[in-house]
């Protein structure tokens, strides 16, 4: 399993008390991580049956269902934070769930592979679909079927009415200021919904 | 002697407890004295704080699990989830299992005698509901000197009464175990029933209920009764599987007897049901069924019916279910995130329909055995003593039916 490094920047956004809702929760780490810093309450959402085990042998309140048929059974408004990391590349309509984030929590946080790091062209110049570190798998059998950079997360921001609110792109874990979509392999967005007017 | 089996609780005998305060039953009715047989494995630690109480489905008792002296091949219908080392670690948890008044295997119900005719009480057996069962087992605790349970646990009705538990006494529950259960019964699960009590009223051997005394029941009625329900229990790929349209003899015979294998195994299944179970038990448990709705008097508002919930909840449906599909439970667990309450959602990928819940799928017992190690830790039980043992057992239906093969088991 590769380091988290999205996990440590998103718990330092997250005050106190907040009602969380974490979508695609893995096996529960970064909940339980919540949980145990910021004694959050909250679900976890998943599909996969053995990530969904591993959930609840955390302690962590899991919900085994599938995101791409959109999060009806959460209220608008239910939660303080929506979180979705490194799992939008892999949904259906990201776009959708992108809405629905916006529909049942007061902001957002998505985290995902940035198809625009340096490697990754270098690999698309060669010729060759990239297989790095943020994405190890080959273009056949990879889930992410829905890769971006982030300028394009920027523009899918503005076209379903989330008004960004913290725009960081890491590698490693270090922040990269200089040409972060060239330098960066993982954006990290922190968002809400924009207000009329 | 021999070693018992890998998570066995062996041996065990039914107990009873005499209750003498009436019960005011929600249909009004009350009943004066009653009994109520459970079995308990495991022991209860020293602060009372590791009871697991177990409660039946529809045709469901108080064996839970290991096996009565008479009976040694006769295992407890969730023998396969309650032992040491099993789901629900008895070296860890006390387990109480008990039979449902209005039941037909040792707690007060039709064929009792009712002390103020000195007759059994038959059509005369109060409807009972599962709020009156709850009611009826949370005396039950206050007799073993159980304040509060670890958790209560139980499929289909039994899922419903774990629920209903949280709602009556919310500060004597810690844990719910809600599996492939439903807020309410469906207007096609009430009509199923209906059916099933139709077949039963209309047999002439039924005499409105009073049929002890004729020395006679209403076996066809209930056959016919059980053969449907069980329709409803399995998936239909299931079925198919199992049975496909096999026939008995090489080719169509034109008749009306025994053909298919499917209409052979469903009758063998009523035969033996009706020669064991009770009509008026059947019909009392439909009812309670049919009446169990907790959001009917919150104004058909379930997120405000589970609002006094204090537990915390596993809730656990199939993905084969057509009886209590997933999206039942899915109700269930939208109106508890909707109130905020701590729950867990297992939709179990199984293909054999309702009954999964008495199977061993392997996920299912892992997904148990792991909220139940949560339970164990917060009540200082400690860790399980190995991984977790699975099943094993068969579901009881299939058990002893020769098919066309002439081989025991069916499948």
């Amino acid at each position: 399993m590769t380091p988290r490094f999205d996990y440590d920047l998103i718990a330092s956004w997250i005050p106190e008390g907040a009602r969380v809702l974490d979508l695609g929760c893995g096996d529960g780490e970064l909940l339980a991580r919540l949980a145990a810093l910021r004694r959050v309450k909250g679900y976890g959402v998943e599909i996969d049956p053995g990530r969904v085990l591993a959930a609840v042998g955390r302690g962590v309140n899991v919900i085994q269902m599938d995101l791409e048929s959109g999060l009806s059974m959460f209220e608008d408004d239910a939660f303080d934070f929506v979180i979705l990391s490194q799992t939008l590349q892999a949904m259906r309509r990201s776009d959708l769930i992108l809405a629905e984030m916006l529909r049942v929590g007061n902001e957002g946080i998505v985290t995902f592979p940035n198809f625009g790091y340096w490697k990754h062209r270098l690999s698309i110049l060669r010729g060759r679909m990239p297989v790095s570190e943020s994405l190890p798998y080959a273009w056949y059998d990879t889930p992410n079927i829905h890769l971006c950079t982030v300028k394009d997360f920027e523009a899918l921001c503005a076209t379903v009415g989330a008004q960004i609110l913290d725009e960081r792109v890491l590698h490693e874990g270090r922040v990269i200021e200089t040409l972060p979509n060239l330098f960066g392999s993982l954006g990290v967005f922190r968002f809400r919904r924009r207000t009329p007017g | 002697m021999n070693a018992l089996p890998p998570g066995s609780v062996g041996e065990v005998a039914p107990q009873r407890a005499g209750f003498l305060e009436p019960l005011i039953l929600k249909g009004g009715k009350t009943l004066a004295a009653y009994e109520l047989v459970y079995e308990t494995y495991g022991a209860l630690n020293a602060d009372r704080s590791n009871a697991v109480l177990v409660c039946h489905a529809l045709s469901g008792n108080h064996h839970v699990a290991g096996w009565h002296a008479d009976a040694p091949k006769k295992l407890g219908w969730w023998d396969n989830m309650v032992g040491p080392g099993k789901a629900i670690d008895t070296n860890r948890f006390f387990v109480i299992g008990v039979n449902n008044l209005g039941g037909c295997h040792g707690s007060t119900g039709p064929a009792s005698i009712d002390r103020s005719t000195g007759q059994p009480y038959g059509a005369g057996f109060p409807l009972v509901t599962v709020e009156d069962w709850v009611a009826s087992q949370a005396r039950l605790m206050d007799r073993l000197g159980i304040r509060r349970l670890a958790a209560a646990m139980g499929g289909s009705l039994g899922g419903m009464q774990a629920l209903q538990w949280t709602l009556s006494y919310p500060d004597r529950i810690a844990h719910a175990i809600v599996i492939a259960a439903a807020p309410k019964l469906s207007t096609q699960n009430i009509a199923f029933n209906d059916v099933a009590r139709q077949a039963i009223v209309s047999d002439p051997d039924f005499h409105g209920g009073n049929f002890y005394a004729m020395k006679t029941f209403p076996a066809r009625g209930l056959k016919l009764a059980r053969m449907l329900g069980h329709i409803t229990y399995l998936s239909e790929d299931l079925l198919g599987e199992k049975f496909g349209r096999e026939i008995k003899g090489d080719d169509y015979g034109f008749h009306y007897e025994v053909e298919f294998e499917i209409e052979s195994y469903l009758r063998y299944q009523g035969d033996k049901f009706a020669q064991v179970f009770d009509a008026n038990t059947y019909l009392i448990m439909t009812k309670a069924l049919d009446y169990f709705d907790p959001a009917r008097e919150a104004g058909g508002d379930f997120a405000k019916a589970v609002a006094p919930a204090k537990a915390e909840f596993l809730v656990a449906s199939f993905s084969s279910d057509w009886r209590f599909p997933p999206e039942r439970s899915r109700e269930i667990v939208q109106a508890l995130v909707k109130g905020g309450k701590k729950v867990t959602y297992a939709e179990i990928d199984a293909p054999h329909g309702h009954d999964a819940f008495l199977l061993d799928d392997a996920q299912y017992h892992r997904v148990v055995a792991a909220y139940m190690d949560n339970v164990a830790s917060e009540i200082g039980a400690g860790p399980r003593a190995g991984p977790v043992i699975v099943g094993g057992t068969e579901l009881e239906e299939m058990k002893g039916y020769a098919g066309k093969s002439g081989k025991a088991d069916a499948r």
